[in-house]
């Protein structure tokens, strides 16, 4: 309610100042806003439509083109049946189902018993582990990877679901932006469940997890989001196609696939790749640039 | 409430594990990597300790030319970024209409795979033997002279990884300064307005000081990340990014460890020690500006 | 169910840590509670109320001392082996469960023998809600409710286990004048029915006047007073109760006892046969004084605040430690407004003496 109320505010002190300035000033200023803001828009919507223009376009018309046209007028849905054909690409997409569903869902368990942990229990040495788990938030991903990648491949789990998915499941960031929200839920309400009889798991499962729904679902989604795009991991630890995910399929088709020119063929894999989280965000935009915004992740 | 004890660590437990195994152990080893002098990946044997590594990685050429790859990027679009991010998220914050599709489009960059559209930006930029390909062709349409921005001289290339990665970073700068406008009280500017100040000096005598944290913020992580560029170089030049000159400090820890010339652990973690020697450096020199300049 | 209270302790360290020294929350608590009755835990706010209770409760374990319950000694159980029932301040009801899945979540702990099938639940949910009549909100989640609404869902859900102590935390204070009214009269109704010791915690004199049986008043952890509302009203055992109860509140006057009387600003203003000589603090219900011309007690006048029933005769006194004299007069009485003084007589029952240093009570026979 606040907020809506500070929005409508917000417009209003400007329409007052412009309207001393003159209307024609305001017209004009508005015109060039508009078109600023309009020309960043379509430096971002470009490569989307190019990629999707391309995808359409026929192998031979492609090629023909020497100079590149904007638009075609005989599109083919060909390209997606060869992209499919041409390399396994339902299996990129399968394993990368499989990866970000496996540990989007492990990493939230985690991530919720140890929030819960650190914002509801009380026990011995809570503030010097949380310190340390704070701590290590500063620790940039590079530094470690180094050693993950050797123990991995000592575990003997290059190649494999294990491999790909085990180091990626522990995330600090999650478990700090989880455990403040837990603290949200007032205390009597777990004095209460106490004066019930609750227990501590009970409660977890009963009350904090369905009032912590939306920032749960937040993180979800964000960890997908990353599940999906993350490619270094997966192309240090895996070298054969049965276990490519789509970013390491993307570049594989880049680097050998298709015979480096068919290139509408490539795009049609790039969109089919990009679909599901495209959607994915248009589905849940709201919930994803609030978490986001709120998070500040990424840097 | 003592036995509780045992059972707040059992919460914690698989945490703490997964973070041990996976987070503290490896920053402990990957210090004993780099100090082990002559590290055998086969035999898991090294000849001494030292700080031969360190000095083997500063003098070696690909080291040398990640690192002004690196530094380039950073010095070219994080105040690029900062200040294009400023600029539409000012203008997102002053329009009513349209402000929710505007929005909606500038964040799509953020949920994109980074691989895939590298690879559009590629094409869009790349000359072929038949075709000068998007890129150029707009360059020819203005009179100018068509470059091969993907494999071509080092500037064009800098500039298509540049402008690829400002194009990645720009939908989070944009939604952190677009919460950043809205959350100021519209109360200042309107009394700065009935003291009759114009909108320019509001802007950036209200409006910039009172963002100024997040500001900062977005500065510190910014270098960052951009110091830790290395998915966009890859998306645009391949893998072999020590062959087409343009790899990247976080890329040149990758080639030691894993691919063609990789199995030298012991330089990449001495690469990757130095690169968050830096980022530690510029967080700390950004955190005392921070503290002298920032108003909050 | 009788509560007794014995020795009942509790310190916590100081929040600061490099203060060593502990603070006591909760100092020695004595006392009986009988069966059946409603009892006001009465204090300023941060005097150990909400502890006090607390530890009858199970929520928070006693440093030192018992707390038994009938005959059973309840110290070592936690929370919901004793049997009670709480109502919180905010009324700490799930916002995302209906208030008829509210009331059934303690039921949903019963284990083994106790064991309940959903009708039986729901027959003991629909009962309570009956009781404290908010049958027809049962699907209403919390945030589609009044406060006052809320506030009988979690009476509702402290019964449907039917404790043997029922405990209310603040229960009124986050309702609004009006509600307030009604809603303490119905507390009052409900345990009247439900005839369980019920035990609430409330800053606000007024409302544990109205309708406890027994108050029990409290300062910074020890308790000054426990007896019938009326009783402690009548006869308050310090300074602190005296000033503590009523409103308006009593006047305090520095006075003096010289050859048993009892002389305020040097006149001698009522006969204290028995109480020792020296200075003391007098003080005087409002409805202490009667408006008499030839009254002893002389006070500059102010104004009068006219309430229909009676009348407030507001006027000032060099030697009272309130702001204004507050006295409050029958309406038949009228106050000469134009005039620059008033003078009243004092009702000897209406007046109490405390020691200057220790602030207890000094006690003198009635002269009439």
């Amino acid at each position: 309610m606040d907020n809506n109320a500070d929005k409508k505010n917000i417009g209003q002190p400007r329409e007052d100042g412009r309207i001393e300035t003159g209307s024609g000033k305001r017209i004009a200023g508005n015109i060039i806003k508009y078109f600023l803001l309009a020309l960043w828009a379509v430096m971002v919507l470009f490569p989307f439509y190019w990629m999707i223009l391309s995808s359409v376009k026929t192998y031979s018309a492609y090629n023909a083109e020497t100079v590149p046209a904007f638009f075609t007028l005989s599109p083919t849905l060909q390209n997606y049946v060869d992209a499919f054909n041409a390399v396994p690409l339902a299996r990129y997409f399968l394993n990368t189902l499989i990866f970000t569903v496996i540990t989007t869902a492990v990493m939230l368990v985690i991530s919720i018993s140890a929030a819960y942990a650190f914002s509801r229990l009380e026990f011995k040495g809570k503030n010097v582990v949380f310190t340390i788990f704070l701590s290590l938030m500063m620790i940039p991903n590079e530094l470690v990877i180094i050693t993950n990648f050797v123990t991995v491949t000592n575990l003997g789990l290059r190649n494999s679901f294990p491999g790909l998915i085990l180091p990626s499941i522990a995330s600090v960031f999650y478990i700090y932006l989880l455990k403040e929200n837990f603290e949200q839920i007032p205390d009597e309400l777990y004095k209460a469940a106490k004066v019930d009889g609750t227990s501590d798991l009970k409660y977890l499962f009963r009350v904090v997890i369905p009032i912590a729904k939306p920032t749960i679902v937040t993180v979800a989604i964000l960890k997908v989001i990353e599940c999906w795009n993350s490619y270094v991991w997966p192309r240090l630890i895996t070298d054969k196609q049965e276990y490519y995910l789509v970013s390491n399929g993307i570049q594989e088709i880049r680097e050998n696939g298709f015979g480096r020119e068919n290139i509408p063929a490539m795009m049609a894999a790039v969109v089919v790749i990009s679909v599901p989280l495209i959607i994915l965000f248009l589905v849940f935009r709201k919930k994803i640039m609030e978490g986001v915004s709120r998070g500040g992740l990424k840097g | 409430m003592k036995k509780n004890s045992f059972k707040a660590w059992l919460y914690l437990l698989p945490a703490i594990l997964f973070l041990g195994i996976f987070m503290v152990y490896p920053l402990v080893d990957v210090l004993i990597y780099s100090l082990e002098e002559g590290y055998n990946s086969a035999s898991q044997t090294s000849t001494g300790v030292g700080l031969y590594n360190f000095s083997y990685v500063l003098r070696d050429p690909f080291f040398l030319q990640a690192l002004k790859n690196t530094f380039l990027l950073v010095i070219i679009t994080v105040p690029l970024s900062t200040v294009l991010s400023l600029l539409i998220a000012y203008g997102l914050s002053s329009i009513k209409k349209l402000r929710e599709l505007f929005q909606t489009v500038y964040f799509l960059p953020y949920v994109t795979n980074t691989l895939a559209v590298g690879l559009v930006f590629m094409i869009l930029f790349k000359k072929t033997p038949y075709s000068d390909g998007m890129v150029n062709a707009l360059i020819h349409l203005f009179g100018g002279e068509g470059v091969d921005f993907i494999t071509g001289p080092y500037w064009a290339k800098m500039f298509v990884l540049c402008f690829y990665t400002i194009w990645v970073v720009m939908p989070f700068k944009i939604l952190i300064l677009t919460s950043a406008l809205a959350s100021v009280n519209p109360n200042y500017q309107k009394a700065a307005r009935v003291d009759g100040a114009s909108g320019t000096k509001i802007f950036f005598k209200i409006t910039l000081p009172m963002i100024s944290p997040t500001l900062f913020y977005l500065i510190i992580t910014g270098f960052i990340g951009a110091f830790k560029a290395y998915s966009d170089s890859v998306a645009l030049f391949g893998t072999n990014l020590n062959a087409a000159g343009m790899n990247t400090i976080v890329g040149y820890v990758y080639d030691m460890l894993y691919g063609e010339g990789g199995g030298y652990p012991s330089f990449a973690s001495a690469a990757a020690l130095i690169l968050f020697l830096i980022i530690f450096t510029i967080t700390c020199v950004n955190l005392i500006i921070r503290r002298k300049k920032v108003v909050f | 169910m009788r509560v007794v209270l014995e020795h009942l302790t509790k310190r916590f360290p100081n929040r600061n840590r490099k203060i060593k020294t502990e603070v006591v929350a909760v100092s020695d608590f004595n006392f009986e509670i009988p069966d059946g009755k409603l009892i006001g835990l009465l204090g300023p706010s941060g005097c150990g109320k909400s502890t006090a209770l607390n530890l009858i409760c199970g929520l928070e374990t006693p440093t030192e001392g018992k707390v038994i319950f009938g005959d059973e000694d309840v110290t070592g159980l936690p929370p919901d082996k004793r049997g009670v029932g709480m109502v919180f301040q905010n009324y700490a009801l799930y916002p995302h469960l209906t208030a008829r899945q509210n009331i059934i979540f303690p039921l949903t702990n019963l284990k083994g023998a106790e064991k309940l099938t959903r009708e039986e639940m729901n027959a003991r949910a629909e009962k309570v809600a009956a009781l404290v009549q908010i049958t027809e909100l049962l699907e209403r989640k919390p945030g589609e409710m009044s406060g006052g609404q809320q506030q009988r869902v979690a009476i509702a859900r402290a019964l449907v286990k039917t404790p043997r102590v029922l405990l209310l935390d603040e229960p009124l204070s986050n309702l609004d004048a009006r509600l307030r009214l009604q809603t303490r009269e119905e507390i009052r109704k409900i345990q009247r029915e439900t005839k369980v010791t019920t035990i609430f915690v409330t800053h606000d004199q007024e409302e544990a006047m109205s309708i406890s049986d027994l108050i029990i008043v409290m300062k910074k952890g020890v308790v000054q007073q426990f007896g019938a509302p009326q009783e402690v009203y009548d006869d308050p055992a310090n300074l602190f109760v005296a000033q503590f109860l009523g409103t308006p509140a009593i006047n305090t006057f520095d006075a003096e006892v010289k050859d048993g009387r009892l002389y305020i600003g040097g006149a001698a203003v009522l006969d204290v046969p028995g109480a020792r000589d020296g200075k003391v603090y007098a003080a005087v219900r409002p409805e202490g004084f009667i408006p008499d011309p030839d009254g002893p007690f002389e006070s500059a006048l102010e104004r009068i605040e006219i309430m229909g029933r009676d009348t407030t005769v507001i006027s000032s006194h060099p030697d009272c430690a309130n702001v204004t004299v507050r006295s409050i007069v029958s309406s038949e009485n009228r106050i000469d407004t134009a005039s620059p003084s008033v003078r009243f007589r004092l009702k000897p029952f209406k007046v109490f003496l405390y020691d200057r240093d220790t602030e207890e009570r000094i006690r003198f026979g009635t002269g009439d």
